[in-house]
């Protein structure tokens, strides 16, 4: 069965987008998104160490031919730095597609959302293909949609935490009203959230710490990869609905005495 | 008697004295910066990577020169 991930006019076969951030070194960053399967890599935009430059470089590592490259706002706490953070990414030249995050305060790393809503209405006007990070609120959503993001990206819980989907309800109304993809983005911890999020009829999942802090990144990845595609065959299968009480699977007929 | 002027630039926030006249493509070159691989501010305006070599820098410029790291 051919199922894609339709992103901003794009087909992708990976429902599952990776970060790069927090692994050993860019060799087993490669090898984790390898094992992941993933299509989509988030980056984020940072000041080139001057004193040391001739360190070796991510994009050395993931050919943006063959990954899409996702840059982030990561580290921004206002709309003017998420603005020029996209700006600075563009002129990379590894496309429009960027990853809105404005963070609101640095222990929880929630989003400003008033400071989201105002760079993604600016992104949006000067072209960018925006995802924007937000808290699992459907009325955040549908103001994003509605201001032109190609997608929204609710946590499941705070960046990092690994607590996994913690207000299920809440996605739940945010996917019975979004026309554009959601993706659950943040706070997944293991395989089986990463499921839950797909099962609901989620688009894609997009983790970074849960596979790059796990004690074998690599086989967490792959885990990942098999657990938003179990998910997501799940999701497309239709599950049976839950009952208080039993059913049984063998006939009842044919019972010998 | 020809004397070396130098000029003062702020580069990714540490101060550089730099040959007079130099163009951005140059100082990347004396940095070993590959161009390829980075953005460049100049005065929180973005230079096109095709404008490098015609870009000459002046004292007192701020440049930030940045490029993509792992994350999430």
């Amino acid at each position: 069965m051919e199922d894609f991930f339709e992103l901003a006019g794009a087909k992708y076969r990976s429902r599952l987008i990776v970060g790069t951030g927090k692994y050993k070194d860019f060799a087993e960053t490669k090898r984790a998104i390898e094992a992941s399967g993933a299509e989509i890599v988030t980056v984020a935009v940072r000041r080139v160490n001057i004193t040391d430059p001739n360190k070796e470089n991510l994009l050395d590592y993931l050919d943006p031919k063959r990954y899409t490259i996702l840059p982030n706002t990561a580290g921004c706490y206002n709309a003017d730095d998420a603005v020029r953070t996209c700006r600075l990414a563009r002129e990379a030249g590894v496309g429009k597609l960027v990853k809105l995050e404005v963070i609101g305060d640095d222990r929880t790393l929630f989003p400003d959302v008033p400071a989201t809503l105002d760079a993604a209405k600016i992104l949006v006007k000067e072209g960018f293909i925006v995802l924007p990070y937000i808290t699992d609120d459907p009325i955040t959503a549908q103001k994003l949609e509605d201001l032109g993001c190609a997608a929204v990206m609710p946590l499941a819980a705070p960046i990092g935490s690994g607590l996994g989907i913690r207000n299920p309800y809440n996605i739940r109304i945010i996917l019975e009203h979004a026309k554009v993809p959601v993706i659950v983005d943040a706070g997944v911890g293991t395989a089986s959230d990463a499921a839950e999020a797909m099962e609901m009829g989620c688009a894609g999942v997009l983790m970074n710490t849960a596979i790059a802090g796990a004690k074998n990144p690599i086989l967490m990845a792959e885990a990942m990869r098999q657990g938003v595609e179990a998910g997501r065959k799940a999701y497309l299968a239709g599950r049976i609905p839950k009952k208080l009480y039993a059913t049984a699977s063998s006939p009842l007929e044919g019972l010998f005495a | 008697m020809r004397f070396l002027i130098f000029m003062r630039l702020k580069i990714n926030g540490e101060e550089r004295d730099v040959a007079d006249g130099v163009s951005l493509t140059g100082l990347l070159e004396s940095l070993q910066i590959r161009p390829g691989r980075v953005v460049v501010e100049r005065n929180k305006e973005i230079v096109p990577r095709d404008s490098f070599g015609a870009t000459l820098l002046a004292d007192g410029d701020v440049l930030e020169i940045v490029h993509f790291v792992g994350g999430g």
